[in-house]
């Protein structure tokens, strides 16, 4: 079954829960996956710290540790990971050739699209001019040089509140700045938050401006009420920016059909447009983005990929047209 | 750690190790996970640029001086390009080996 013509049957683009997850189950069905771990290696996880909802950890298991977990997990079964970031992919052409940034090209039977999603800046520019000089979107990783400083957090989802309360270990005071008069985070993270003394809100605002770049360091935001359209100005040295993510999807578009934001279409379990090609995880969910829901589609994805591998004619998958598959 | 090209920068010895060539320094600490991707990257680019620049890695955590009172870094990974003592070149966040490279190619 495999294809003659293809270096590998399945490779998988991605290293976060959803990626690893269809290694491991890709390689015990014994089909000796290959994982191309990308420049975000470890996905989403490796910049938090205590996860509370992956099943089976009662006291929580730090997101690194887990993350390390899963990659030995699938690796034992006969994955080879690879370090590395995909330049292009081409999927016109059967086999699939996904080339790498050290210059390495592969070809594979199917491939498995699991690159996740990347925390979206503020599109106001000062944001990113800022990044590493406090405009900061890994609490976890910079929050330590805000000791005893005010900060802001821009969001009101859960990842908003969690690094707000989080944040409060190193800073003097967290106001969270919300484009709405209400949070979009789940209950259980709005009460830590509204519990925390630290945390202020200011509601129905928009960051705007980000201040200081001649100075080349932060100084405070310039806020715009939705509302009344009244600017302020808010004094600070940070700002944490969790206002949701961006689907890394820029390397398909044009191959793989994605909808108006960016997202990979899926449909009937983890299937694109392309037969033999399968996405899996927040690449392809914008609704429930969790770890274990990211994981949980990375098994269906090896699912799919071994079953329209055993589909393809023995003799030469690498030939196959997309209408003779199952 | 592993690679003995891989110089360890302190508060301390920082003016000494550095007023002299080109020197890459990598500002990390334990508990940052991108920074766990950056490090491979330092130390084999430590040992491939061995004898023409020196490269290695100061911990934020152990050295409170240098990286946040004079490199006035936020955020990290973030990677410093010196030359002759002068800063030249500075690198924010997780970024492709290649880009690395280019920043250290620039000043040599």
């Amino acid at each position: 079954m495999s294809g003659s013509h293809a270096d590998r049957e399945v490779v998988i683009i991605g290293s976060g829960p959803a990626g690893l997850t269809a290694a491991l189950y890709a390689a015990r069905a014994n089909l000796k996956p290959l994982l191309i771990e990308g420049l975000e290696a470890g996905g989403q996880l490796m910049l938090t710290t205590m996860v509370e909802n992956w099943p089976g950890f009662r006291d929580g298991i730090m997101g690194p540790d887990l993350m390390g977990e899963m990659r030995a997990q699938a690796e034992r079964f006969g994955t080879e990971v690879v370090q590395g970031n995909v330049t292009s992919v081409d999927l016109r052409h059967r086999p699939f050739t996904i080339s790498l940034d050290d210059g390495r090209k592969v070809t594979t039977a199917a491939l498995i699209v699991a690159t996740g999603a990347s925390a979206r800046w503020l599109d106001i520019g000062s944001d990113r001019k800022l990044s590493g000089r406090g405009v900061s979107t890994c609490a976890t990783c910079d929050g330590y040089f805000f000791r005893g400083k005010p900060i802001a957090v821009v969001g009101g989802g859960d990842s908003a509140m969690e690094e707000a309360v989080y944040l409060t270990k190193f800073a003097s005071k967290v106001t969270v700045v919300h484009r709405r008069d209400t949070l979009r985070a789940s209950k259980i993270m709005q009460d830590k938050a509204f519990a925390n003394p630290k945390i202020d809100f200011i509601w129905d605002s928009e960051v705007i401006d980000v201040s200081d770049l001649e100075k080349g360091e932060v100084t405070g935001i310039v806020l715009r009420h939705l509302k009344t359209g009244e600017i302020r100005h808010l004094a600070v040295d940070g700002v944490f920016i969790a206002i949701g993510h961006t689907p890394n999807t820029a390397l398909f578009r044009g191959q793989i059909d994605l909808d108006p934001n960016g997202y990979i279409v899926t449909r009937g379990g983890t299937r694109t447009n392309i037969p033999g090609v399968f996405a899996a995880g927040d690449v392809q969910d914008h609704v429930y983005r969790q770890a274990v829901t990211a994981a949980g589609s990375g098994c269906m994805a090896a699912i799919d990929a071994e079953r329209y591998l055993e589909g393809l004619p023995a003799a030469d998958a690498a030939s196959v047209q997309p209408s003779a598959t199952a | 750690m592993a690679s003995e090209n891989v110089k360890t920068f302190t508060d301390s010895n920082f003016d000494e190790e550095t007023k002299q060539g080109v020197v890459l320094v990598d500002f990390w600490a334990e508990w940052c996970g991108p920074c766990r991707r950056i490090a491979p990257i330092v130390e084999q680019l430590a040992t491939e640029y061995a004898g023409r620049a020196t490269i290695g890695k100061m911990n934020v955590d152990e050295n409170p001086n240098v990286p946040t009172s004079r490199f006035h870094v936020r955020g990290i990974p973030t990677l410093v390009v010196l030359k002759n003592g002068q800063l030249v070149d500075t690198i924010v966040g997780l970024v492709p080996r290649e880009d690395i490279v280019s920043a250290l190619e620039r000043h040599l």
